[in-house]
């Protein structure tokens, strides 16, 4: 395996760490299931460090953390030293002191998580810094993905969006890529990153053309605020053109898979119906977040 | 008290500005070249000989875009630590830029900066003032105040001045009062949350990008207020292909404009920044391939004037942190020589006109003493070791930056000996303080 001890991001990894993150994951969700309960990380610690807001991310982490049977603690910059001007390299090494076996970082600087980790002990597993990647995302999707289609050999995965600013998409370009999906990054060019292609992704304007041949649908989630900046004249134009309405839904082939990484403006980028459809994996990917996240923690404390 | 007269014996001496390059013997008196001379030269009494065969003897390199960081900001560098690292850099004279703590805007402050870069005895420092009170761009300065205290030129570096009215306004004042004004390009609007050069190598790290009609739409822009005022523009750190065509195509028709080109920007492009690599972060950022391609061909047809190593010492604090939190810039001075060689040893630059961009080219743009070694000059030379195969080392630089994408790069060609005045100020390593 040429993953190391941290989980920083996607690229680089070869297709036998993804397996190997994805098969330990299943072993997880079969014990849950069969009401077995594995403890691996028993009386080790580990360090949450959000220093960006995050509901779910952070919960999954916890939740995939005491069931591993570790202690955790969960820091936040809200109040903290971070807060009274402390550089984030001086917390992270009094963290480390206290002597985590693995820090889980969210951070809104890209990067952050690789400058982390060249200066503490700890494992780092970085749960989203900036607009970089967002590797225990693109496991879970992947996951979601190959539980529903059975393989992503070969498929065709359609990520909607804002692709400029998501560290979901460019986890998930390589991520599936690697498993061998074709992946298209779908979007107004206000928010496609110059050069993204050379990610090994297909680049796209027109959704309602890429539809009919989709196996799996992403919509990324529309940050309201960047239509002050002129990313988007309106959510009303945005949804025209790149929301997730029934109409377009209906255009999917029927095994067809719809995510979203969470969370939702319903109505902007994904209507209502269609995200509490039969086709919608939005709950499966919260759930199989848990297993994955008990597959990374396990692996880097290892 | 006189400076002991120095003659410089046997090396090849480059000075393109006079059409000679070869063996010749130089003598320094009084601060000036008194004769360079293809026969040998009886040292007068008391004379220092230095043997230079084998080396080549230079014009003192001229900097035209040097951070110094004093007042404000003596934790990054002082005058003079900077002046220490010109000299070692083989520089003999510095434009000091105003983006101090207090920018300098009045003349009083230029007069600090003068003052201070004489104290320090080493190199010459040529202050210049700001375009705009506190480099706000809202309001000139007293430009012909500037002017009586020193300044050579005009520059709101690090900053552009976003209205086009204004600058030309600033155009319009300074032309009568002969100030070139040197701009940095940069549509503040367009360039706008972004950290480094658009492209893949953005796109890849997740850093969102600056696009290079950033400075390109600045460049077109500049160019027109320049033909409209007949004010003189000085194009600091280019870095865009697009620019350099521009300004190609500007002096074609005639247009009296400059520009200048920074070691990092025609060496590396925006693939150091992998890894959210700090020290390859700058203002302007490192470019694509092709900007590179195109910088190195303007260096050579003489669209670019000058090399100039926009020297911007940071602490290490300043650069260990998150790329996006991290400051522009890196130490330029000691590392110039080696990477405009670079350049020659690739067969990009003749080793002429390598000398001419860091000499008489940079004198040119803004009128300074210097540049050239005919007789009555400036006793200012650089000996270079065009042949001393070095690594370089962050740690060891004179600066009090340790800034540097180049730390560990080996470079072929070395500084050995600069000489400001007549006077030996550094030599085999060693910067003599007050000599």
């Amino acid at each position: 395996m040429s993953a190391g001890r941290h989980l920083l991001q996607i690229r680089g990894l070869d297709r036998a760490d993804v397996e190997s993150f994805l098969e330990l994951a299943e072993a997880h969700k079969r014990a849950h299931l069969e009401g077995r309960t594995l403890q691996p990380l028993r009386r080790r610690v580990v360090a949450n460090l959000f220093f960006e807001d995050s509901t779910r991310t952070r919960s999954s982490f916890e939740i995939a953390a005491r069931s591993l049977g570790a202690d955790v603690l969960n820091w936040t910059a809200r109040g903290s030293s971070m807060a009274k001007g402390e550089t984030l390299l001086d917390t992270v090494r009094n963290i480390d002191a206290m002597g985590p076996s693995v820090m889980v970082i969210r951070h809104s600087s890209s990067g952050a998580a690789a400058l982390v980790s060249r200066h503490v002990r700890a494992s780092v597993v970085n749960a989203g810094d900036g607009t970089h990647e967002h590797p225990s995302q693109a496991l879970l999707d992947a996951f979601t993905l190959r539980e529903k289609l059975g393989t992503l050999e070969g498929k065709r995965v359609v990520i909607v969006g804002d692709i400029l600013h998501s560290r979901v998409a460019r986890s998930n370009a390589h991520c599936l890529r690697l498993l061998g999906a074709q992946v298209v990054l779908c979007g107004p060019l206000t928010m496609m990153p110059r050069g993204i292609e050379a990610l090994g992704a297909e680049v796209a304007h027109d959704l309602d053309a890429l539809l009919p041949d989709a196996d799996a649908v992403m919509m990324l989630r529309i940050q309201l605020e960047r239509q002050q900046a002129g990313l988007f004249p309106s959510p009303r134009e945005y949804a025209r053109l790149y929301g997730l309405n029934a109409h377009r839904a209906a255009r999917l082939q029927k095994h067809a898979v719809i995510l979203h990484p969470g969370p939702m403006n319903r109505g902007v980028e994904i209507a209502n119906d269609v995200a509490d459809g039969l086709q919608s994996a939005i709950l499966d990917q919260v759930q199989n977040g848990v297993f994955v996240r008990r597959a990374i923690l396990e692996r880097c404390a290892a | 008290m006189s400076v002991q007269a120095l003659v410089i014996e046997g090396g090849r001496l480059i000075d393109p500005a006079n059409g000679i390059d070869g063996v010749r013997h130089l003598l320094l008196r009084d601060g000036v070249v008194e004769l360079a001379s293809e026969g040998p030269i009886v040292p007068p009494p008391g004379a220092r000989v230095i043997a230079a065969a084998g080396k080549w003897v230079l014009p003192g390199f001229i900097d035209l875009h040097v951070h110094l960081r004093e007042p404000g900001q003596e934790g990054k560098e002082t005058i003079a630590t900077g002046c220490r690292s010109a000299v070692a850099g083989g520089f003999t004279s510095i434009v000091a830029m105003p983006n101090t703590v207090p920018p300098i805007d009045t003349g009083l402050l230029v007069k600090f900066v003068a003052e201070r870069g004489r104290e320090a005895k080493l190199c010459r420092v040529y202050p210049s003032g700001a375009i705009t009170r506190g480099q706000k761009g809202e309001q000139l300065t007293d430009m012909a105040e500037l002017r009586d205290a020193g300044c050579v030129c005009l520059t709101d570096d690090g900053r552009p001045v976003m209205s086009s009215a204004l600058m030309r306004r600033a155009l319009q004042w300074a032309l009568p009062l002969g100030l070139p004004l040197m701009v940095h390009e940069e549509d503040m609007e367009l360039s706008a949350g972004g950290w480094m050069n658009e492209g893949p190598v953005a796109a890849r790290l997740g850093l969102l990008p600056i696009p290079a009609s950033a400075e390109v739409a600045m460049v077109a822009r500049d160019l027109v207020l320049a033909e409209d005022t007949g004010g003189r523009v000085h194009f600091a750190h280019v870095s865009c292909a697009a620019s350099v065509r521009l300004i190609r195509d500007a002096k074609r028709r005639g247009l009296r404009v400059t520009a200048e080109a920074a070691p990092h920007h025609f060496t590396l492009t925006d693939e150091a920044v992998e890894g959210w690599n700090t020290h390859a972060r700058m203002n302007p950022p490192l470019r694509a391939r092709e900007d590179v391609e195109a910088l190195c061909e303007g260096l050579a047809d003489g669209t670019i004037d000058a090399i100039a190593t926009d020297h911007a010492p940071h602490s290490v604090a300043d650069k260990a942190c998150e790329f996006d939190c991290s400051a522009n810039g890196i130490v330029g001075l000691e590392t110039a020589l080696p990477l405009t060689l670079e350049l020659v040893h690739a067969g990009r630059l003749s080793v002429r006109r390598a000398v001419e961009l860091l000499t008489v080219g940079p004198a040119r743009v803004l009128g300074l003493p210097g540049g050239e070694l005919s007789a009555g000059r400036p006793a200012d030379v650089t000996i270079v070791d065009p042949n001393e195969e070095w690594t370089i080392d962050a740690s060891r630089f004179y600066s009090k930056g340790r800034n540097s994408p180049f730390d560990g790069r080996r470079v072929k060609g070395r500084v050995q000996v600069t000489v400001v005045g007549g006077r030996v100020v550094f030599e085999n390593g060693d910067v003599k303080e007050n000599g």
